[in-house]
């Protein structure tokens, strides 16, 4: 439906909801963690690495394939996220949300010093190109949107058959009890790994289709308040499905944007007020309104 | 017959509390036996000793003659070794339906027959069903089937007790250790939930090792007990013999043997 209403969407809009594609990648890997109890406040961290993966591809290999961007920033991201689980892994509560904080801060350090990759100033992304073909200037952005858009179906459809599995399943059950999940035979551990890499691997792709969609990428995309913002999309969108993630993302870019339109100054005070309504009126997210209505009517 | 669980020579010390002390004890296959003592006699390190919890400073623990004193808990259950708790161990967000689903889910991946791949997940391990149909059957057999919905963290005193034993038979256990099953449920229904859970356990053909306080419940379940003082075994017998022993009675049972 919305690959045939492409053409008819506004440039503007295609811009917002590829960005709350790339978005949602990030929260419905953060959902997953979510489910078994934890929150990282460090997904930029992967974000901001799938984003450098791409652009490292065109800057120094000379390709802007779209899918082949988001496939780097995959696997970037993925092997990292391996690396640091076996560290992260072993944690749980606050200890976990800011150990994650300060590795995506030594990511934004890093990047910050080196000026190869552009400092503080980032560097530019090649226009984009998909299967070798680069569209012209007025389908580049459709072209993005349209890979944008089948990548997140089939990455979200390959979540929702992962929760469905004994091992996705364990996510509550970790967040209840991990004593019991050990005494039952699993490893609370290496289910917790498997979803921090899962995670990573979807924030890595969703930082790779941003920096596509930008054009641009700098250290920022690994400060702290990009992860903040991921968090506050997972809160609003809530935990019950792998779509509520994406609705969440492509909610909070019509807020962001319509609330900095009103009033550029103020815009935070007013995602602020957003929040604080959810948090009060449906602590599990925008998505709950959905499931209760299901509910009523098993 | 042979042995299904041979501990020998099993010590464990936490700073100058010794809570094992040359413990020893072959299990038989198919047997009953109640483990009494006092608080602190040393029951539950004997059990997280079995369990992989904690591992003994000395001595070692075979499992149908295979050495398992240093796996892990998760590692043992997977043999076939589980346990329950004192004080139950649910997860207590989700329904008794659910809990059972997700141990059976640990069961079926460890069995290899469910995962992302899998388009049906197996049937269970031991039972030869699916994993909603084992559910049923044991929320049945322990009574439970008409909590099935309800949370966990809702549950009465008594149904917690039942479901922390149930979600150990997922694993259709060879040996199952019960951490006092009739703590904390009234006294009413003490017998009635022994009666239950050692029927169902039994029809399922595993050997029981039980905690127990009540030497009532303990006469008349166990076939053999096993008396912990000071981290030792101080009598190993058939119930009468052992509760009539003279150091069991000044120890352990008190006035009441």
């Amino acid at each position: 439906m919305l690959l045939a209403a492409g053409p008819f969407i506004p440039q503007w809009a295609i811009f917002i909801i590829t960005i709350a594609f790339a978005k949602g990648l990030v929260a419905l890997g953060l959902m997953l963690l979510l489910r078994a109890g934890l929150i990282s406040f460090g997904q930029a961290l992967y974000y901001c690495l799938g984003a450098y993966a791409a652009g490292a591809l065109g800057r120094f290999m000379g390709i802007s394939d779209v899918l082949a961007q988001m496939l780097a920033g995959a696997l970037v991201a993925g092997f990292a996220a391996f690396i640091l689980g076996f560290l992260l892994a072993k944690y749980r509560g606050i200890f976990f949300g800011l150990l994650s904080l300060a590795l995506s801060m030594i990511l934004y350090g890093l990047l910050v010093k080196n000026e190869a990759l552009g400092s503080t100033d980032g560097f530019n992304i090649l226009p984009s190109t998909l299967f070798g073909v680069r569209p012209g200037p007025e389908w580049v952005r459709y072209a993005v949107l349209a890979s944008a858009a089948i990548v997140s179906l089939l990455l979200a459809l390959a979540v929702h058959r992962y929760l469905a599995t004994p091992l996705g399943r364990l996510a509550p059950a970790i967040k209840d009890n991990e004593i019991r999940v050990e005494y039952m035979g699993a490893s609370a551990r290496r289910a917790v790994h498997v979803k921090y890499v899962i995670a990573a691997v979807l924030a890595g792709v969703g930082g790779a289709l941003a920096a596509t969609t930008v054009g641009h990428i700098d250290p920022e995309m690994a400060f702290w308040t990009t992860s903040g913002e991921f968090i506050f999309i997972t809160i609003l969108a809530g935990t019950g499905s792998v779509v509520a993630p994406f609705a969440g993302a492509l909610i909070y870019g019509v807020i962001h944007t319509t609330a900095y339109d009103l009033s550029p100054n103020t815009w935070q005070m007013s995602l602020g007020l957003a929040l604080l309504l959810i948090i009060v009126f449906l602590p599990e997210g925008l998505w709950s309104m959905f499931r209760r209505r299901y509910a009523r009517h098993p | 017959m042979p042995a299904i669980l041979d501990a020998r020579g099993l010590c464990k010390t936490f700073g100058a509390v010794t809570a094992a002390n040359e413990v020893s004890a072959a299990i038989e296959r198919d047997s009953v036996v109640g483990l009494i003592g006092t608080n602190g006699a040393g029951k539950t390190t004997f059990i997280n000793m079995i369990t992989g919890y904690i591992k003994p400073d000395r001595g070692s623990i075979a499992y149908e003659g295979r050495d398992i004193t240093a796996l892990p808990p998760r590692d043992i259950t997977r043999l076939g070794i589980c346990r329950s708790f004192q004080i139950p161990q649910l997860y207590r967000s989700l329904s008794v339906f659910d809990n059972m689903m997700v141990g059976l889910g640990i069961v079926l991946r460890n069995a290899g027959v469910a995962g992302f791949f899998s388009l049906r997940d197996g049937p269970v391990p031991g039972y030869g069903k699916s994993a909603p149909e084992v559910a049923e059957h044991l929320l049945e057999r322990f009574g439970l089937a008409d909590y099935r919905n309800r949370d966990a963290q809702v549950l009465p005193g008594g149904a917690r007790k039942l479901l922390d034993i149930a979600l150990t038979m997922v694993a259709k256990p060879r040996i199952l250790l019960l951490d006092e099953p009739t703590s904390g449920v009234s006294a009413e229904e003490k017998f009635g939930i022994m009666q239950m859970v050692l029927e169902a356990v039994r029809a399922e053909g595993a050997t029981v090792l039980f905690v127990e306080h009540d030497m009532e419940i303990v006469s008349r379940f166990a076939q053999r007990v096993l008396a912990f003082y000071d981290g030792r075994i101080i009598a190993d017998a058939a119930p009468q013999a052992a509760l009539g022993d003279p150091e069991v009675q000044r120890y352990v049972a008190g006035t009441r043997a």
